[in-house]
């Protein structure tokens, strides 16, 4: 089997927070790898490093050492409005809570992202239409978030991460606030995401059984990788 | 398209807490433009003033004449095309409360110096026939329902003695910012009563009403009519109409620079409930900015939304101040119109209420916006849930 390029690579990272006059240590020189088209779960106790981890890979946070590369580009280094402009590209994310702003429709946050890109109105009305297709919820589209149920929020999540094509798709629980049946749904349409349109995702997660849907399964504890620094898809 | 419907959205997302900001933001509009038009109406007789008058009077003090031979003095100085003169009279109409400034006044020279005050041409001649006649202004005539031929009589009170009188003209002004709401009558009258009743008060005048030929000389025949009467019994000041205004002015200065202060005070006000606003919304949406930030969505985007809600909510205020201020003022002249007879809105006013709101609108979102762009997203994140 050939082995896809790796499109995240993480390097010797170190991560503290500060609280106080305390410094607490969350990761402890992290090196892993992920390919293109690999769905990756991260597992591990609460506290153990996974969402810190996943926001250094998103670039919604700062290493304290160590480097990111994500598809080549040194994400370490960025300056924080060249750090905006790539997560716009790059990353698509979804939130345990969907994080949808309750004043938009389920059209106007799938289509919010793409105000940061050159597209035509019609293009964006497309893309967005085409967006929420692809998570079944073409009906939904002029639904308010808090017309829609648990579920249905978080597809639209998916389809507001998926609009601008992101390198990577980052997901942090995100069947965490989700019915049995509704994180399903949620885990089925990122496994037919990632077969399909072969996108790159990393989720955290406490749920076994959404980690099994995952190629590659990483567990974190106290802030260090206790399995291989990079292993190929399984 | 979407961010502007955002940013209307989030204006009135707490419609309740949005519908105080706008109403608190609407009275301290209200209360800036009707105290910036008392200020203005203040400055009514200033504004109304022709460069080409002069006003002379007693150099020690108003309350002193000066003699009537001056006026054919005055008239010869060079510059000077005509003169005339008259006295305060200060007398009340039945009750002290119903105030209103009345003259007595030389009438035609009067006429001829105020070609502001209209008057139809058979009542000018009425006026100037009769010596017991008065012109009134057309506000004032209204206001006590007085007709061409009524007699009225004022109570002295510089003047002692019911003094009668017959309305034989209504005069009108030529522009909004004359005042109609004057009474004044034929000096003759008075000077002949005294002659009877207090002789030693005949034949003075209060101040002198002097037409230049030309404004820009105005300074020249000031200084000449001063020289004129240097080192005599009654010096005179003589100054531009528009300063004899101001020094009336002056002498309520503490009164207005105190209404101006309080009109600034209001501006502070409305920073601090819009400021209070923006503070609170901010707060509750850091978890929202969060998400735009991890959008993609920078500063200047993220800054954009919190002042472009701020300067919607501000600007509804200000609509709404601006509206209700006109039938506001319009409701103020019906009651203290006799005090403030030009009590008009100055578009001055509006313009500088709006600058205000958009200057209140920045300030109020400038500690909101650094506390949405400082926050670390994850910071931001870790807020919702």
């Amino acid at each position: 089997m050939d082995e896809k390029p790796i499109i995240v690579d993480v390097e010797h990272v170190k991560k503290t927070y500060r609280r106080g006059q305390y410094i607490i240590p969350v990761l402890e020189d992290i090196t892993l790898c992920i390919r293109e088209g690999q769905f990756m779960a991260l597992m591990g106790p609460s506290g153990s490093g996974k969402s810190t981890l996943l926001n250094l890979i998103a670039g919604i946070d700062r290493v304290d050492s160590g480097a990111i590369r994500v598809g080549g580009v040194d994400i370490t280094t960025l300056s924080e409005t060249d750090l905006a402009v790539w997560r716009a590209t790059h990353v698509g994310f979804i939130f345990q809570f969907y994080n949808l702003i309750p004043v938009l429709t389920a059209y106007e946050n799938v289509e919010l992202p793409l105000h940061l890109t050159h597209l035509s109105p019609r293009e964006r009305r497309q893309h967005a239409e085409m967006a929420l297709q692809v998570v079944n919820l073409s009906d939904r589209m002029d639904h308010y978030p808090a017309q829609l149920s648990g579920g249905e929020q978080q597809r639209v999540a998916i389809a507001r991460a998926l609009i601008t094509d992101p390198t990577i798709l980052v997901a942090d629980e995100p069947t965490g606030d989700l019915d049995r049946r509704s994180a399903e749904d949620v885990l089925n349409l990122m496994a037919r995401l990632n077969e399909e349109s072969q996108k790159t995702i990393i989720m955290v997660t406490h749920d076994p059984r959404a980690a099994q849907r995952a190629q590659t399964l990483r567990h974190l504890e106290k802030g260090v990788l206790t399995d291989a620094d990079c292993q190929a898809p399984v | 398209m979407l961010i502007v419907r955002l940013l209307f959205k989030n204006a009135f997302r707490h419609k309740f807490r949005a519908f105080l900001t706008v109403l608190s933001i609407t009275i301290a509009i209200l209360a800036f433009v009707m105290l910036r038009t008392v200020i203005g109406a203040w400055y009514a007789g200033v504004d109304a003033s022709s460069a080409s008058r002069l006003v002379s009077r007693n150099a020690v003090s108003i309350i002193f004449p000066l003699p009537l031979s001056y006026k054919d003095r005055i008239q010869q100085i060079d510059g000077v095309h005509l003169v005339s003169y008259g006295n305060w009279f200060g007398g009340i109409y039945i009750d002290e409360k119903n105030f209103f400034a009345n003259f007595a006044v030389e009438p035609k020279t009067y006429l001829d110096l105020y070609l502001e005050y209209v008057l139809a041409p058979k009542e000018r001649d009425a006026f100037l026939k009769d010596r017991k006649a008065f012109a009134a202004g057309k506000k004032l005539a209204a206001k006590y329902g007085w007709k061409i031929g009524d007699s009225v009589t004022l109570r002295g009170t510089i003047y002692p003695g019911n003094w009668d009188f017959v309305l034989r003209a209504v005069y009108w002004g030529k522009t909004d910012s004359v005042d109609e709401t004057q009474f004044f009558f034929h000096w003759n009258y008075l000077n002949e009563t005294l002659k009877k009743t207090a002789p030693s008060r005949a034949d003075q005048v209060g101040f002198y009403m002097i037409g230049v030929d030309n404004p820009d000389i105005s300074s020249a025949v000031t200084a000449a009519i001063d020289k004129s009467f240097k080192n005599s019994w009654a010096e005179t000041l003589t100054e531009t109409e528009k300063a004899f205004q101001q020094g009336f002015i002056a002498m309520s200065g503490a009164i207005i620079n105190a209404i101006e202060i309080v009109s600034f005070v209001v501006i502070f006000i409305m920073l601090a409930v819009v400021a209070n606003t923006m503070a609170m919304t901010t707060r509750e949406r850091i978890g929202e900015y969060a998400i735009l930030k991890t959008l993609g969505f920078g500063g200047w985007a993220i800054g954009s939304l919190i002042a472009g809600e701020s300067v919607i909510i501000s600007l509804c205020g200000y609509i709404c101040g601006v509206v209700l201020s006109f039938p506001a003022a319009a409701g103020f002249k019906q009651a203290l119109g006799m005090y403030f007879p030009i009590f008009k809105v100055e578009s001055a006013s509006l313009v500088m209420a709006l600058v205000s709101s958009l200057i209140v609108a920045i300030l109020a979102a400038v500690v909101p916006i650094h506390r949405a762009i400082g926050i670390r997203i994850a910071d931001g994140l870790r807020r919702i849930g």
